[in-house]
């Protein structure tokens, strides 16, 4: 073998080497995140059983009383009443871009898109604040405003942009022939639109699904501002209640690091992190088994 | 002989560029047509005007007259969906559905509202029938359409088509992206369809041409030179253009 070309195969084993390098760090720190947070979090069920953290919705810390229920129950309704606005509307706004929009519209339409990821979530919370609260309380005649639709409908919009860019990069690489057999079959536009190229990309969908759901279950500033911050298990969408992020977040300053109360937030963000990954695989899971089946 | 296709004085124009110039044609019911000529000449343009999928490319212009069984089509109120069950097309590269065989074939007769299960197990078992695909399979009808061959898959778009019933299919040189004996399997179901179908396809292949078409047209440059009866074609070409094409004597 010449001398150029053990370069050449050394220089690959480098390369390869870098990537492997690069995987392994990755779950290490995802590892040593999940360690962290249950060593520090599972002292709670020293001093808590584990039925009354997670099935009890009285927190009241200063009577040792760690039921997280409403928090668990706030999280998971913002986050799926958050897909279930947004992610509609995200998909249709993304065909659009990507299938409807003339190449002009297009050329401005896509880094708009991406200029909107850029906006801080305060900022969101602050139009949450002043324009949707009180829109809330004025058109569905509640007293407040506060609560999990608030905070659901800043989220749908904030996660608009993430659904979008990434369904639209989908849709615009379904092969252009599979749409013109359709047609040529005599399908209309829409026709072939849902037969075809929806089904087409629809793991890239999915993709931009699962990322703005994850933006949404771990949402902090944003829903803290609008969700009312009350530890009290929601029965309506209209009334003050609390999430997981948005509870550790206000308590967070005043508890003493090592205390049952500090443990038991270490546990919440455990949840909070355990939920968002269930959530993922299970979308993944649903989408797969479409997918197979259509 | 009855004609189903005539176009008269067409015209073509991506925007500025014209790639249609003036096209003059008839075409006999029930017979296979082969339409040949170099790269870029306009072949596939003009197959495409017949089932008007050029609808779909923005800046197309088009001027004078298609008549498909005795109408109109650019008539202001031709139903296109209509036109495009009656006139099918299978393109260049095979662009099977992301579904299982069956759901190709179905989804045909499912969009223009077909439900009932029995009825398209039928057409499902007639349409590979009739693309001499049902042997190969009739047992893997629910597997996915991705899994088959290049040729299999093919043939499998030439059944789809089937499924809706057309009288006239329009192929763009369906076999160019296959292997030589998936190309034969293609030729021969070309000759079992002409009965029922009336055929154009597209050639870059002059043997195709010849061996399995009845009429071959000949274009250049964005016009249609020559057609006549494929035999005299090949042994005495009327146009000093064709006669260079074909003798191979051409850039
Ligand atoms: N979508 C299009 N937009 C602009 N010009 C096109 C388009 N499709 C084809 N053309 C031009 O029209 C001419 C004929 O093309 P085509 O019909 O594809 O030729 P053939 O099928 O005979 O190879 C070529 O000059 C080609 O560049
Ligand atoms: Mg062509």
């Amino acid at each position: 073998m010449n001398t150029y070309n053990q370069a050449r195969l050394k220089a690959d084993r480098c390369v390869r080497g870098v990537f492997v390098l690069a995987a392994c760090i990755l779950t290490l720190i995802i590892v040593a995140l999940l360690f962290f947070m249950s060593q520090q979090g599972l002292l709670t069920f020293k001093d808590v059983s584990v039925g009354e953290f997670f099935f009890s919705s009285v927190w009241n810390p200063d009577n040792n009383q760690f039921g997280a229920l409403s928090f668990i129950i706030g999280s998971l309704a913002v986050t799926v009443l958050a897909i279930a606005i947004g992610g509609p509307l995200g998909v249709v706004g993304a065909l659009f871009m990507a299938k409807l929009a003339p190449a002009w519209m297009r050329a401005i339409l896509k880094p708009a898109v991406n200029l909107y990821m850029a906006i801080p979530s305060v900022v969101y919370g602050f139009v949450g604040l002043t324009v949707v609260v009180p829109w809330v309380r004025e058109t569905f005649g509640v007293t407040g405003g506060f609560g999990i639709f608030t905070a659901a409908s800043i989220l749908a919009i904030m996660i608009l942009p993430t659904v979008i860019s990434i369904a639209s990069d989908a849709l615009g690489t379904v092969p252009a022939m599979l749409e013109e057999g359709s047609v040529a079959l005599g399908a209309t536009y829409w026709q072939t639109m849902w037969h075809i190229v929806l089904p087409t990309a629809l793991p890239g969908i999915v993709t931009g699904i699962v990322l703005g759901m994850a933006r949404a279950i771990g949402e902090t500033m944003a829903v803290q501002m609008v969700i009312g911050n009350t530890p009290q298990l929601a029965t309506s969408l209209f009334m003050p209640t609390s999430t997981l992020p948005s509870e550790i977040v206000v308590e967070m300053g005043n508890t003493p690091f090592g205390s049952t109360w500090g443990n038991s937030l270490f546990l919440m963000a455990l949840v909070l992190l355990l939920l968002s990954l269930l959530m993922i695989v299970l979308v993944r899971y649903i989408s797969s088994r479409k997918a197979v089946r259509v | 002989m009855e004609q189903v296709i005539t176009a008269q004085n067409l015209c073509l124009f991506y925007g500025k560029h014209q790639a249609l110039k003036n096209i003059n044609i008839t075409m006999p019911r029930n017979k296979i047509m082969a339409f040949v000529g170099p790269s870029g000449c306009g072949k596939s343009t003009f197959l495409r005007t017949l089932n008007r999928m050029n609808d779909l490319i923005e800046g197309v212009k088009i001027t004078g007259q298609v008549n498909i069984a005795g109408q109109d089509i650019y008539a202001p109120r031709t139903d296109v969906v209509e036109l495009r069950k009656k006139v099918g097309m299978v393109f260049q590269r095979p662009n099977p559905f992301q579904m299982s065989i069956y759901d190709n074939i179905a989804y045909g007769p499912r969009i223009h509202g077909e439900t009932k299960k029995s009825v398209l197990d039928q057409l499902v078992e007639e349409s590979l029938r009739g693309a001499a695909l049902w042997d190969e399979v009739k047992d893997r009808l629910h597997s996915s359409a991705l899994g088959m061959s290049g040729g299999q898959q093919q043939r499998l778009c030439i059944a789809r088509l089937l499924a809706v019933k057309p009288d006239i299919l329009l192929m763009d040189e369906p076999c160019s992206a296959l292997d030589p004996i998936s190309t034969m399997r293609v030729e021969e179901l070309l000759g079992e369809l002409k009965d029922k179908y009336t055929i154009i396809i597209v050639t870059h292949n002059m043997q195709q041409a010849a061996r399995s078409s009845d009429y071959t047209a000949f274009f250049l440059l964005g016009e249609m030179v020559e057609c006549r009866e494929t035999n005299t074609m090949f042994t005495n070409p009327q146009d000093k253009r064709t006669e260079d094409y074909i003798t191979g004597r051409f850039g």
